[in-house]
């Protein structure tokens, strides 16, 4: 996909774009984080917004899914103004898990992954057939199907992870939200959810997350938002994104970027101010500041 | 159903017509029981008195086949305060589990929330300051009516004393603990400087009793106490996914904020009802909803068992004030002596396994 089609918004309103910022302004209280934003999710990949601490990514993520409410502009999903919408009516299509949720103690996995299907069931309906069949479909492809009687407090931060994440599939919506699903995660838990989004991703749906590790967000993602200071350097697919010069640019990194050994992304090393050695560091034309 | 291939683990569902729930076998034989004891102990505190009258009797009686004698003493006499004491413990009970599951905390009851102190000090302040005011208040709306504007008021200063874009559960303890504080010394400072005759009257209204409550104040608790109930049912499918914390509940489809904020409202009502029916007793609202949760083995608190949980023990607390001990205690100092050590009896068990 290029970076055109991608910015396009009046091509994406009437194509297969799902959701989109158009013109938004956000903040908390008086303070404005981000200012007359425009940004267009392509669908049927991952999109990762990466960007330094503070910089709205989360405040992004949150307004998209309507946690917070713009003071101006609008964010569209399925061509309609989000805000004008029934929240029952967005939850349906659009699966969303906060930063580190907290489970009561002793709820079992198999009965907060009920919980998704919450916006599908009403005070008459509140529980059928077709939502015990979804919860396990859910479970299974999460991998936690073994762990459906045991309390979730009882579980390693991965397993936990992973249960959220069913929960949200249990929902039934093609658009998932992640707003930093690896944190507090070691990075062998941090790599089996990310492979675990990415299986949703391969089963057809647009995932949209936060993350703070770039590395991982650039092995992971089809589609990166760099922002910075609220508003977005660059976007668009990992190869074309990262280089040093944006690094610097929005990171105030020094990195060197080079070739992923193992994949086809490129694969960022963090230059600091000790632990390198003078004559290891390769000389590129997209190094920065160096010597 | 699909049946077979449903594993256990999925609660399985049960569906009458259009009516579908999750059958949880465990809960529903849990509450049936609590019931089935609320409706005994509510029979024996009837029976027990001057002038006993058997079991049988009064099941009887109160299903419309007594004898004269019994109908008079039961309907006339005896049932105002049973079922004082049935709704003020509903009343306690649904309204700690409601407090708490929005707080997200066990120690969030209305006490702590300021309805207690408020409409303590306000009934204080109108039994000892005999001033013309404070009389013509009394004798115009009644103290249990001033004495639940008071605790409302408190309540209500409380939760927007505690608002910022939003509610937080420990902001809204630690405002609850502060407010309430201050109508404690507002209490004690009224007791302290009070004439010592009107001291004791304010003393045995403190303490929380059913004595001598009429048909008429019971009545009008009672319709509240519905109505309060009816609205709290309403809403509480919505409020399901709120112990999962705001964000996941708004991404669930809930508008958070509003169903805090009738279901806070409710809590505080029921809250103010109680204690305008039965004075601040102490201890039931934060107890009966542990115990129901315990013995429901539910994560968060079951609002119908806890409601009967705060029946039983608010009427089996009276039935021991009265005649377990050769002088008769106001309810509140029994409710606080029985309830305590349970739930630390079942904080230790929990401990143990």
């Amino acid at each position: 996909m290029s970076a055109e089609h991608i910015t396009d918004i009046e091509s994406a309103a009437q194509g297969d774009t799902r959701l989109a910022a158009r013109g938004v302004t956000v903040g908390y209280g008086g303070r404005t984080v981000i200012e007359n934003l425009d940004v267009t999710i392509p669908p049927g990949v991952i999109t990762t917004i990466i960007g330094p601490n503070g910089c709205g990514k989360s405040t992004l993520l949150r307004t998209l899914t309507r946690l917070l409410k713009p003071a101006e502009g609008a964010v569209v999903l399925d061509g309609e103004d989000i805000a004008g919408l029934r929240t029952r009516d967005v939850a349906k299509k659009l699966g969303l898990l906060p930063q580190a949720p907290v489970a009561p103690e002793g709820l079992t996995v198999a009965d907060l992954v009920a919980k998704g299907r919450h916006p599908h069931q009403s005070w008459l309906r509140q529980w059928s057939s077709d939502d015990a069949g979804v919860v396990e479909r859910a479970l299974a492809m999460t991998g936690v199907s073994d762990l459906a009687d045991r309390p979730v407090d009882s579980l390693s931060g991965g397993q936990r992870q992973r249960v959220w994440i069913s929960m949200t599939l249990a929902q039934g919506t093609d658009l998932l939200l992640l707003d930093e699903p690896t944190t507090y995660l070691d990075l062998a838990h941090a790599i089996d959810v990310l492979d675990l989004v990415d299986d949703l991703h391969e089963s057809g749906r647009t995932v949209v997350m936060v993350l703070h590790d770039l590395n991982l967000a650039t092995r992971y993602s089809d589609n990166l938002i760099v922002m910075r200071a609220g508003s977005i350097l660059a976007q668009g697919h990992p190869r074309d994104v990262i280089t040093a010069e944006l690094l610097d640019e929005a990171f105030g990194l020094r990195a060197t970027v080079i070739d992923d050994p193992v994949g086809d992304r490129p694969l960022i090393v963090p230059i600091g101010r000790t632990h390198v050695r003078p004559g290891q560091v390769p000389v590129r034309t997209s190094q920065v500041r160096l010597g | 159903m699909s049946g077979t291939d449903v594993k256990r683990s999925v609660a399985p569902g049960v569906r009458l017509g259009q009516v579908s729930f999750v059958w949880r076998p465990w809960l529903v034989s849990v509450t049936l029981l609590l019931a089935a004891a609320t409706f005994l102990v509510f029979c024996l505190s009837i029976g027990v008195g001057d002038f006993p009258i058997g079991l049988s009797r009064v099941i009887a009686t109160i299903l419309g086949g007594g004898e004269r004698v019994d109908e008079f003493v039961i309907m006339d006499l005896r049932m105002p305060r049973a079922l004082a004491g049935l709704i003020v413990g509903v009343a306690l009970g649904v309204s700690g589990a409601l407090t708490q599951s929005i707080a997200r905390n066990p120690l969030a009851s209305p006490d702590i929330l300021g309805v207690t102190g408020g409409a303590g000090a306000v009934a204080v302040f109108l039994v000892t300051v005999s001033g013309g005011t404070a009389a013509a208040v009394v004798s115009a709306v009644g103290l249990s009516a001033a004495a639940l504007a008071g605790g409302l008021g408190t309540g209500l200063l409380v939760y927007f004393l505690a608002w910022r874009r939003g509610i937080d559960g420990f902001r809204l303890i630690l405002i609850g603990i502060s407010v309430s504080a201050v109508m404690e010394a507002i209490t004690t400072w009224l007791l302290a400087t009070a004439d010592i005759k009107d001291v004791a009257r304010a003393q045995a209204w403190l303490v929380g009793s059913l004595e001598g409550r009429s048909w008429g104040e019971v009545r009008v608790a009672l319709w509240c106490t519905l109505v309060l109930l009816v609205v709290v049912s309403c809403v509480a499918f919505q409020f399901k996914p709120m112990h999962l914390g705001d964000e996941v509940a708004a991404g669930l489809g809930v508008r958070y904020s509003m169903v805090r904020a009738v279901l806070l409202l409710c809590a505080v009502l029921l809250a103010a009802v109680a204690v305008s029916a039965a004075g601040p007793v102490p201890f039931v609202a934060l107890v009966a909803p542990q115990v129901a949760m315990r013995l429901a083995r539910c994560p968060t608190p079951p609002l119908v068992a806890s409601g009967m949980v705060g029946a039983s023990l608010l009427i089996g607390s009276d039935l021991v004030a009265r005649t377990a001990l050769p002088i008769t205690l106001p309810v509140g100092v029994v409710t606080a002596a029985i309830g305590g050590p349970f739930l630390v009896c079942l904080l230790v068990r929990a401990n143990l396994r």
